[in-house]
């Protein structure tokens, strides 16, 4: 067996998409990302080729602040390419870094845009556009999380498209029911990919097998976890990411916890079993603490590009949580601590964000029970994916056994594909394997 | 279930009654009402039982089917069904105003105001529960796409003109219901459990009997017992023959009655028919009318106590501005049918199933923001989860915009109790309710303990000073939200025939005819 | 497939014979063990949480006996008419050697399979108890699998060990592929109208069914060439008519749900090794010594259970007596974090809760704005009407 070349096979696949999107015949190619996998790069790189191919293209991505990263990402990458930011009217809804470059037209009138090689906007705003002369390509961004109806409102626009996503992150959904379409191929609420496939079933599909944000050590774990039947590799070997201290530990669960997390890349605090509140004191307390102390430690990371060890910033770290409360609660703490410019933000907005050292609270800790929100797969996964280096999971003891008491009387509706992995099978797959690294709570 | 729900329920456990959760009464309700209290055969889908309707309190029309397995009577169910029900429905249909409505000019794309006509006011159906919401779905789709015998001579089992009608006005009703705060067909129970808690789950809400005792006990304030008590006895209390003091609201029976009294009652009439005896089919039918009606009165009367109550408090101010948009799903239904559109099909294509979710989605945030306007109780809610905030005037100092033209911009700082989610240096709109309009203003910084800054942003008339009334003053409480008051609706989407490759494009010709009729078959009665 | 490795091997034999007379002496001497059917396992998984229904079950006790017998009976019970119309609904449906049947396993699970034809077989299942036909389904399953033509394995048994002891289970029918292939089929009378159905009643069908499928796998791994296939045949009344439709589930999810209550039920022991030795749930024991008996067990009561099981109104008459939260709705009870008592939230509203509990504190001032509210916009509440408005 020759051994596993993770550049290669990543060049491999990238070269794939790219002759199936620029030579392909099919009218759409479909590209699963697992977290870190370069879909960013990809996003890039297929629209610079597109447009030096001279296809007119325009891009589709989620929110406003993954528009204004990709425009930036384009410009530097290609500053001669000409890109249209085609934005809302209301005010201040782009960054404003935008307007110092001096290739990119922003505009709220997409007629301003119709010329340019490429321009991008959110799914929202395109959804505005009508009688325009259809885009003779499409890069549709986080293709996942954008649901079938939003879709359907922009897919006249373009001809061919491609999709790129990834499948393991929260799943969109709707704040009214949507029950009465489940099993219809074009279910309002499901996701762009899903109806798209339904109805498409021999579009191209490809994979990223590499993640280059996720360490050696995290890869498997989720990889196996979340991501079942499409397995992806960790794009570094074991012991090319480090994390170290200037500081000893002082023996505190903190500390220690810390340690475990720079030896073996995940580390378990663990406070003791009770039914607590939302923003539980003392979790949200730990939580904080565990952050103070990677400060103070003076840690540094090294990983495999040249150079030295780098000293481990409060911006290089984020806390995640399930709720918002919990994130203003540990912002709070934070604050008390006199920690400032670490992000603490729900999963949800941790979508697609990367960083060294994570520290999350488990979204069943405290609970008496979980609920369908709690279970979801994507929302541990976010959690669980967000680091380079090392993460460190803060929780109340007693999750084994509420998820064994978790009653399953869940619903089935006819012709809807059932996902896996099931959440409750990936919270006892993590929960397993965080157990070996598990550190009891001592101030 | 929100904190604030939460503390009312443990209050009402303590109690022994329910306590409120509105203040006011946040759906339309019609000075003259259709109720409908169905029952359905265990076992059989769209095998009706029998059915108390009108509009009368005191003066029910019953409807029962001796062997619901008959498919002849229930033909005859069914279409005495739309003999009560059609008329009330086209009342309606009738009494316009004239009024305006934007649409997009085909030609020129453009929105422009069209003049048409809208019905002054809209039948409005109320049944006992969340599943009689569901029955009548279920009753609609099994009628509309029934044949008359017009549209088809051959048919062998044809059903008069009315019974496809009011299949799909049934279905109409049952899709609107669909949307947040609506009122042409509602439920009792949900009604009821919008307004008041009980000292019981979500679950033990949904038995009519049980949640009514919670909140009116037999006897009122100087009854026999607690609403509790009450409740229980409704749940679960029966007689020596082992039925039920209060029989369910349906449209399922219990399974007592049907072993004990309709299984004997219905084999008799069985009997009787087979041999002919028409007497002894008589006295069984009428045997059989009794014991139906004796499980729908009391229901019947539940659900009229239930609008008692529910008339006790008086209308949200905006419940009638949601009443229009109910009228005009009427109009626009009674013209589809005047129109002679074919019934609804039987699943939504893609491009209406996006539709009916973006208005959902707008009406819940309608909803949601309306409620909280109409009701401080609502809206106390809102403030707890940090989501609007209310507090006293301390300070405003004049300010202006920097431009050729000056405008007021004001500075208010409100001093208040309440923790919004609003973070110094993250930017932030909110709005107040000024004459029922919204005025916004921008979070600018929090000072001292509670105090919170805030800078007018409009509705302060065209010229420097600002019009009279327009800003606050020191002493008044305002309330503030970080929600705006209305809802926008989202893009237009393409029409049907213009859906996308990725939806499966157009839908095919077969969707467009007329959709079949279900097949019946001799071997329907089982 | 799962992906989750069970921790556990199932415990077996050693243990099997004192537990069996552990739970007899439970149960009664003279009470016969209620048999487990594949309703009652796959129910193992509505609260797996309860001690209490965890151990009645186990040793069979008879919960609706019990539940009359301390005075809070049951509602379940099942109208004569849905009995007779799922009866004859899967007479139709099986009529004619099955051939409506076949047809409907291989329009949907066919996966390429010549259709069955007039030669395909339906073995004679009849053998004398549960032992005996289940011991006979399992050589027809063994010659339809060898012989690769279409058959139909009408109501034959199954056996799965549960809790070291023997559970017979008859699903309404197997169908065995050409290709080896094992379809179960479950006939429900329910209908499908426009291809949609209840989807608590699918959800309730595809948990018995994962149960079949559990227990044919036993059987299938013992067998070259045979495999279980974990898309079941769900077959219902098409609109409202009595016409066959059906639909494939997958059922995956609940088979793996299932097989690790099962393994659970190994806890059973457990539970029973911490209750006195003459604890008895005979229903012909007086009601104390009954209500004693059940307390003695813990019970984790949620309002779900009035649904799914038979002791439900008993035990939510205990949760409400004990003033617990969790009787309000498993939802309520996560709101209140440590607040485990109805007085203990309250006292929490009125100021009175724990210091530096944030659940406490936003209870009160949850009070405080309520109590403004109200004050702000009184409610003409019916109790406080003097006159009752009807």
């Amino acid at each position: 067996m020759t051994a596993f070349d993770p550049g290669a096979a990543a060049a491999q696949a990238t070269a794939a998409i790219l002759h199936d999107t620029l030579h392909g015949t099919d009218r759409g190619v479909v590209v699963d990302s697992p977290p870190g996998a370069g879909k960013s790069t990809l996003v890039v790189r297929a629209a610079r080729e597109l447009a030096a191919a001279g296809r007119r293209l325009m891009i589709v991505a989620q929110t406003n602040a993954q528009v204004d990263d990709l425009v930036l990402r384009l410009h530097e990458k290609d500053p001669g390419l000409k890109v249209g930011r085609l934005h809302s009217s209301e005010g201040d809804a782009y960054d404003p870094a935008l307007r110092e470059l001096p290739s990119v037209t922003l505009s709220a009138k997409p007629g301003d845009l119709t010329e340019l090689p490429v321009t991008v906007s959110t799914a929202a705003k395109w959804a505005y556009v009508k009688d325009a002369e259809p885009w003779e390509h499409a890069i549709v961004d986080e293709a996942y999380q954008m649901r079938s109806d939003a879709l359907l409102a922009v897919a006249g626009l373009f001809e061919r498209a491609l999709f790129v996503g990834d499948p393991g992150q929260l799943d969109p959904f709707s704040v009214v029911g949507a029950e009465q379409w489940a099993g219809l191929s074009y279910d309002p609420s499901a996701s762009a990919v899903s109806t798209l496939l339904a109805h498409n079933p021999g579009l191209p599909q490809h994979r990223l097998p590499v993640s280059w944000r996720l360490p050696a050590s995290a890869a498997p774990l989720v990889s196996r976890a979340f991501y079942p039947y499409s397995r992806f590799r960790s794009g570094t070997g074991p012991g090319e990411r480090r994390l170290s201290y200037g500081v000893a530990s002082d023996g505190s669960g903190p500390d220690r916890v810390l340690d475990e997390a720079a030896e073996s890349g995940w580390g378990l605090l663990e406070l003791p079993a009770r039914h607590a509140p939302r923003t539980d004191p003392e979790a949200v307390a730990a939580v904080a603490l565990v952050v103070r102390r990677a400060l103070d430690r003076g840690a540094v990371t090294q990983d495999e590009h040249p150079g030295g060890p780098t000293p481990l910033t409060a911006d290089r770290i984020a806390v995640g949580t399930a709720h918002r409360d919990q994130a203003a609660a540990v912002r709070t703490a934070l604050a008390g601590l006199g920690v400032t410019g670490v992000t603490v933000d729900t999963a949800n907005r941790l979508q697609g964000r990367e960083y060294d050292l994570t520290v999350v609270l488990h979204p069943l800790s405290g609970r008496p029970d979980a609920t369908a929100f709690h279970l979801e797969t994507g929302r541990l996964c976010v959690l669980a994916s967000r680091h380079r280096h090392a993460c460190v999971i803060v929780a109340r003891a007693g999750i084994a056994a509420l998820l064994d008491d978790h009653p399953s009387t869940e619903p089935v509706q006819l012709g809807v594909t059932v996902k896996f992995p099931d959440g409750w099978e990936a919270m006892m797959s993590t929960w397993d394997f965080w157990s070996d690294h598990r550190i009891p709570w001592r101030p | 279930m929100p904190l604030l729900n939460t503390l009312a329920r443990l209050e009402a456990v303590r109690s022994g009654r329910a306590r409120p959760l509105a203040t006011v009464r946040h759906r339309h309700l019609s000075g003259r009402p259709l109720v409908l209290v169905p029952l359905t055969t265990s076992g059989e889908a769209g095998a009706p039982l029998g059915a108390l309707v009108g509009t009368d309190r005191h003066d029910p029309c019953l409807l029962v089917i001796p062997q619901p397995r008959d498919r002849d009577l229930r033909w005859e169910f069914l279409a005495e069904l739309a003999r009560q029900v059609m008329p009330y429905i086209d009342a309606y249909a009738d009494d316009v105003e004239p009024a305006e409505r934007t649409e997009t000019d085909p030609e020129t794309g453009k929105r422009v105001k069209v003049e048409t006509e809208l019905c002054v006011d809209a039948p409005q159906l109320i049944v006992p529960s969340r599943a009689g919401v569901e029955y009548v779905r279920l009753l609609g789709r099994s009628m509309r796409f029934r044949r008359t015998a017009e549209e088809d001579p051959e048919n062998p089992y044809p059903v008069p003109t009315q019974v496809p009608l009011l299949g799909r006005w049934f279905t109409h009703l049952a899709e609107r219901s669909r949307v947040p705060g609506s009122a042409l067909l509602l439920s009792a129970t949900e009604l009821l459990a919008r307004h008041w808690a009980t000292g019981q789950s979500s679950v033990e809400d949904q038995h009519l009997g049980a949640l009514l005792a919670w909140i009116a006990p037999p006897g009122g304030e100087n009854g026999p017992g607690t609403g509790a008590e009450a409740a229980l006895r409704a749940e679960l209390a029966r007689d020596r023959d082992g039925q039920l003091l209060v029989p369910p609201a349906g449209p399922a029976t219990d399974p007592a009655f049907d072993n004990k009294l309709l299984a004997p009652a219905m084999a008799r009439y069985d009997a009787a028919r087979a041999a002919d005896d028409r007497d002894a089919a008589d006295r069984a039918g009428r045997t059989l009318r009794e014991l139906v009606e004796g499980q729908l009165r009391p229901t019947w009367d539940a659900v009229w106590r239930s609008l008692d109550l529910l008339r006790a408090l008086p209308a949200g101010e905006r419940t009638g501005e949601r009443w229009t948009r109910d009228r005009w799903s009427y109009t626009a239904h009674r013209d589809r049918v005047r129109a002679g559109e074919p019934p609804q099909p039987r699943r939504d294509d893609a491009v209406t199933a996006a539709q009916k979710l973006a208005t959902r989605e707008t009406e819940q945030v309608r909803l949601d923001a309306q409620e909280a306007l109409d009701d401080p109780l609502v809206m106390a809610g809102r403030r707890l989860a940090g989501e609007a905030f209310a507090g006293e005037v301390t300070e405003v100092v004049m300010e202006w915009s920097e431009s050729a033209r000056p405008r007021p911009r004001p500075l208010v700082t409100v001093v208040t109790e309440d923790r919004p989610q609003l973070a110094d240096g993250a930017a932030a709109k909110v709005f107040r309710s000024l004459d029922g309009r919204p005025q916004a203003a921008e979070f600018v910084r929090f000072e001292g303990a509670g105090g919170i800054v805030l800078r007018l942003l409009d509705k302060m008339g065209s010229g420097r000073e600002p019009a009279p009334g327009t800003v606050p003053e020191k002493g008044d409480r305002l309330c503030w939200t970080l929600f705006e008051h209305d809802a926008r609706g989202g893009p237009k989407l393409p029409d049907p025939e213009q859906t996308p490759w990725t939806h499966g494009g157009p839908p095919g010709s077969a969707t467009a005819a007329l959709p079949l009729p279900d097949p019946v078959t001799d071997g329907d009665i089982l | 497939m799962s992906s989750y490795p069970p921790s556990v091997p199932p415990q077996t034999t050693p243990q099997t014979t004192p537990l069996r007379q552990r739970l007899a002496d439970l149960r009664g001497p003279a009470v016969p063990p209620r048999p487990l059917d594949a309703r009652a396992l796959a129910a193992l998984a509505a609260n797996p949480g309860c001690g209490r229904r965890a151990l009645l079950d186990g040793a069979g006790v008879d919960k609706t006996a019990l539940a009359t017998a301390l005075g809070s009976p049951s509602a379940f019970g099942q109208s004569q008419f849905a009995i007779v119309r799922g009866n004859s609904f899967e007479a139709k449906v099986k009529g004619d050697g099955g051939a409506e049947l076949l047809r409907l396993v291989h329009e949907h699970l066919g996966a390429g399979a010549e259709p069955p034809g007039a030669a395909a077989l339906v073995p004679d299942l009849t053998a004398a108890g549960p032992q005996g036909r289940a011991a006979r389904t399992a050589l027809a399953l063994r010659e339809a699998t060898s012989a690769g033509a279409w058959t139909l394995l009408d109501h034959p048994m199954l056996a799965l060990e549960v809790a070291g002891s023997p559970a017979y289970l008859e699903p309404d029918a197997v169908v065995v592929h050409p290709d080896g292939r094992w379809t179960v089929v479950e006939i429900k009378s329910f209908p499908m109208i426009d291809g949609g159905a209840d989807p608590a009643k699918v959800g309730a069908a595809a948990r018995q069914a994962a149960v079949y499928v559990l227990a044919l796998e036993n059987t299938a791994g013992k067998l070259p060439g045979a495999a279980v296939g974990h898309e079941v045949l769900l077959v219902c009344p098409k609109d409202f008519s009595n016409l066959p439709t059906a639909a494939p589930v997958d059922v995956r999810r609940e088979r793996s749900v299932t097989r690790r209550q099962l393994e659970r039920l190994t806890r059973v022991e457990e539970l029973a090794a911490l209750l006195p030795e003459d604890l008895c749930f005979d229903p012909a024991r007086p009601a104390e010594e009954l209500d004693r008996a059940v307390s003695a067990v813990p019970a984790a009561y949620a309002p779900e259970c009035l649904a799914a099981c038979e002791l439900a109104f008993h035990c939510r008459q205990r949760a409400r007596a004990a003033d617990e939260v969790g009787a309000l709705g498993r939802s309520l009870r996560a709101e209140l974090g440590g607040l485990g008592t109805v007085g203990e939230a309250l006292a929490a509203a009125a100021g009175a809760g724990p210091a530096e509990d944030p659940t406490a504190a936003a209870l009160r001032q949850a009070a405080r704005l309520r109590a403004e509210a109200l004050a702000l916009a009184p409610a003409r509440t019916p109790s406080e009407d003097s006159a009752c408005p009807c």
